[in-house]
């Protein structure tokens, strides 16, 4: 008998999984993929947003400004990227510059602190390069950029350490509510008996809470492209920088990423379905005409990859948090679309509030470990440190990523970390093998070689992403001989 | 500083092994490779099919076989050291090499350096493919890799896009180890691979190869199932979507292009060539940062191994002599690509006496070509050819005494 289950490991279910991580109870999440952060904690914009553009009042506005807030603490915990760059949205007539002056105003209800109004001069110093049509800016300091990925891969890790337990390729397929527990069974008959289940499923928030009998929301998709550039080709921007927002979302932005590549997206989809990855033309002609107009010299011919995410937007129009009414054993953390990663952290707090309210005992363990620790990578070591690595583990000298210079150890460690199954894009988010400019054209063999020497797994069954997403489909006529 | 060498050769591939020979037979002493993989030959070791070595050795050799030839001499001369398993991470303006390798950070100060790195595939991404993003899209080198080297199947049912010579290479593997490959689209009304390819691994195996045609979306969640093909208007390459079709297939090999590997070519400050993507280098293949030499797919994309040994031999002599003290810092004029001529190599020459090799592509197929370099209003080479193509790189040879100013290469039709 489990106290709570978490359904869903993007950055929120691990967020909380980690904040439940501190008291004395049982707790499992359960995810229907492969891995950690696949959906669209994979796949957004980084950012952790100001607060500035949620509408005062909402749950959205609360934890956005609280979770921002937060992010300074767990970051430095958990060993996770994250750098104050501070975020821009430029008006291009004076009609936007109303619009941005009401982003100030909602900025200063929700308590988002440092917001200011900047004159074309003011924010062409802030950010050269920016167009000279820009008539102004809002001027947010506490806008930030992170990596979502590894926050969610951090989370998780953290929670793990402290006792949680994750199960993977689990899909939550019926939900039986008894008198004083809740049993969750998946589609191959796995169950499990919890007090209370926290509905943090993404795009799927919908149907979880359907099967426990709360259908007061549904959740629709809405697809976000991204094109993301060649680092060499991406010291133009040094900000977020957005453009006044549009009625589906907060417009598309130009950004650094903390791993120095420049991105511009998100499109925005409406009603795209909930696992339509795809990329369409349409979308990045749209992002480099976006991204021209930001910020003229944007190098949008140098791209190295483009990627989609797709957003759970609520019916509601707000995050869909605390006890539902339909079920008091259902927490919400449901409808979770921007500003979801900014807001993670509170949402955990918050949740983890409403559990207690909901009669779950919390009592504080006196070994809660808060910091998850992850070696410098490689690259980023300075030579000293490296001769030392290597001194320490030969495998620090065997670089299996060239462009992005990581080495064996550090893959192993990855493959060793993975609470779910190692796979190739796995080992990417966790490394960045893979992710320079060949793609992984150099080190997939051997990266997938490294996942049959350390995870297990033979190279038949390895995955790019898990499911059917197979990387060879057998042996050549030579080997089968 | 770890240990000092006359000549650091960074790579250990067809342009690098050949480069530490002839420095070492011009009269280097000390002469270190550094090469990041676990054995000499480069992607070489890859290419198990023959074709190599028909003008540098006058006879058929596989990749393996005409890599092992290097790779011999250079294990019986005692003044070559390969160092395996070693990645150099930066090469600086005054020779400092730094690599990282099983016995850790090493630093040496080279008299004269030769970069020889080689050069990677153009991604789907660079490429702005739309669609999903599931397995079973491959670079063809990649796929050559697990093909040939580990012995795995990427997929059964092939489409290849790009008919360049790895992917034309490829698609016959593919056919030979029980894979259907259901085309080739060439972006281009032309190939940019050899013809002698098109012939022996497309048309004798049926594999149809279409023109003026690309992919333009790749369909499949979790493994490919299928692309999207549509030919595209010569005159702008924009696909034209009413020609569109839905191809079933289980893998996209990508054959689109090769970037010669320059990040450690930057660090030296070195001049760079933004048509070669490789540095800008004199006949002698020394680049603007003095001392530091360079050659092979890293300087530009060679068609034949061939002439990457050739290129790496003038590459290593040169270096040697300059270690040794013997190479002058000259006056050098530069080498101009006009009309068809997308570019040439060496970008500069050194005015004097003898003889020099330029090399050149082509932008688009002529058919007949006239080849004109000049200096000046001198007509240094006139001459006609039957055809060229992108995909072979040309040679012609001038005389250095008659060269007083910049040069020009210069094809049209006719």
């Amino acid at each position: 008998m489990y106290d709570v289950v978490v359904i869903g490991a993007g950055v929120v279910g691990c967020a909380i999984a980690r904040q439940l991580s501190k008291y004395k109870i049982r707790v499992a999440v359960l995810e229907a993929k492969v891995d950690v952060a696949m959906g669209a904690s994979r796949a957004n914009s980084a950012i952790v947003h100001a607060g500035y553009d949620c509408k005062p009042g909402t749950n959205m506005a609360r934890v956005n400004v609280a979770g921002n807030a937060m992010y300074d603490e767990w970051c430095r915990d958990l060993c996770v990227p994250l750098k104050r760059v501070g975020s821009l949205v430029a008006a291009f007539s004076e009609e936007e510059m109303e619009q941005v002056k009401k982003l100030r105003d909602y900025g200063e209800k929700n308590g988002v602190p440092g917001l200011a109004i900047l004159t074309r001069e003011e924010a062409l110093d802030k950010q050269p390069g920016l167009s000279p049509e820009v008539v102004g800016a809002l001027w947010a300091p506490t806008g930030a950029i992170t990596c979502p990925y590894e926050m969610t891969i951090a989370c998780a890790e953290n929670a793990h350490d402290n006792g949680v337990e994750f199960y993977f390729d689990f899909l939550a397929e019926k939900i039986t509510t008894l008198r004083d527990a809740v049993e969750v069974e998946s589609d191959k008959n796995v169950l499990f008996r919890s007090r209370y289940v926290v509905n943090a499923a993404g795009v799927h928030a919908d149907e979880i809470s359907r099967l426990m009998g709360d259908d007061s929301f549904t959740i629709s998709g809405r697809k976000g492209e991204y094109i993301l550039l060649d680092r060499e080709a991406s010291g133009f921007v040094q900000r977020v920088v957005f453009q006044a927002p549009g009625p589906l979302g907060k417009g598309v932005l130009v950004s650094p990423t903390v791993d120095g590549n420049a991105f511009i997206g998100p499109t925005a989809v409406d009603d795209s379905g909930k696992e339509d990855t795809s990329v369409t033309q349409a979308g990045v002609d749209a992002l480099k005409r976006a991204g021209v107009r930001s910020m003229p010299q944007v190098p949008a011919n140098r791209p190295i990859t483009a990627f989609a995410g797709i957003r759970a937007i609520p019916s509601t129009g707000d995050f869909i948090l605390g006890q539902s009414k339909a079920n008091p054993r259902l927490i919400q953390a449901a409808g979770i679309c921007s500003p979801g990663l900014s807001s993670a952290p509170a949402i955990a707090v918050e949740t983890v509030e409403s559990l207690r309210r909901a009669g779950l005992n919390l009592v504080e363990r006196g070994d809660f470990n808060p910091v998850r620790k992850k070696e410098k990578p490689f690259r980023a070591m300075t030579q000293e440190e490296r001769a030392a690595a290597v001194e320490k583990d030969p495998r620090y000298g065997r670089v299996i990523c060239r462009c992005e210079t990581v080495t064996e150890a550090e893959i192993a460690a990855a493959i060793e970390r993975t609470l779910g199954k190692a796979t190739l894009d796995g080992v990417k988010r966790r490394t960045r093998a893979g992710m320079g400019r060949c793609q992984g054209g150099f080190c997939a063999p051997r990266v997938m070689e490294l996942i049959e020497k350390y995870g297990g797994i033979p190279m038949e069954k390895i995955t790019k992403n898990g499911g059917a997403s197979k990387m060879i489909v057998g042996r050549t006529r030579q080997e089968e001989k | 500083m770890d240990r000092k060498v006359d000549v650091a050769v960074i790579g250990g591939g067809p342009a690098g092994l050949a480069a530490a020979l002839k420095a070492h037979e011009a009269g280097a002493r000390q002469v270190l490779v550094m090469e990041r993989d676990s054995y000499p030959g480069g992607i070489l070791q890859q290419c198990i099919h023959n074709g190599f070595g028909l003008h540098y050795f006058g006879e058929e050799l596989t990749g393996p076989e005409y890599a092992q030839r290097f790779v011999d001499q250079v294990e019986h001369t005692d003044g070559i050291e390969v160092m395996l398993d070693t990645m150099v991470l930066s090469v600086s303006p005054d020779r400092v090499v730094t690599a990282v390798g099983k016995a850790g950070l090493i630093t040496v100060q080279a008299g004269a350096v030769v970069l020889a790195m080689g050069c990677r595939e153009r991604t789907r991404g660079a490429l702005g493919i739309a669609g999903t993003r599931p397995a079973g899209v491959y670079t063809a080198g990649c796929a050559q890799r697990l093909v040939n080297m580990e012995g795995m199947m990427p997929g059964r049912r092939v489409v290849v896009l790009g008919s360049g010579d790895i992917g034309l290479i490829m698609a016959r593997r593919m056919v030979w180890e029980g894979a259907k490959v259901e085309m080739v689209c060439e972006l281009m009304p032309y190939s940019s691979g050899l013809n002698r390819n098109i012939v022996q691994c497309l048309e004798d195996n049926g594999i149809p190869l279409y023109f003026n045609t690309t992919v333009v979306e790749i369909h499949g969640q979790e493994r490919v199932e299928g692309v999207t093909v549509a030919e595209v208007d010569p005159a702008t390459r924009a696909p034209k979507m009413e020609t569109a079709r839905f191809v079933p297939c289980d893998t996209l090999l990508l054959s689109v292009g090769l970037i010669p590997e320059n990040e450690l070519t930057k660090g030296t400050g070195a001049d760079m060539d933004p048509v070669t993507s490789g540095a800008v280098v004199d006949a002698a293949r020394q680049t603007t940062a003095e001392g530091i030499f360079a050659c092979g797919n890293v300087l530009h994309v060679h068609d034949l191994v061939d002439n990457v040994s050739r290129e790496a031999a003038i590459a290593g002599e040169n270096a040697a002599k300059y270690a040794l003290g013997k190479l002058n810092k000259a006056e050098t004029v530069r080498v101009m690509a006009q009309g068809g001529v997308r570019y040439v190599v060496p970008q500069r020459l050194v005015k004097g006496e003898g003889k020099a090799e330029l090399y050149f592509r082509v932008g688009a197929a002529f058919k007949p070509a006239r080849l004109t370099i000049s200096c000046a209003e001198r007509v240094l080479v006139s001459k006609k050819k039957l055809v060229m193509t992108p995909g072979e790189m040309e040679k012609a040879e001038i005389d250095l005494s008659q060269v007083d100013g910049d040069v020009t290469v210069r094809v049209e039709e006719g």
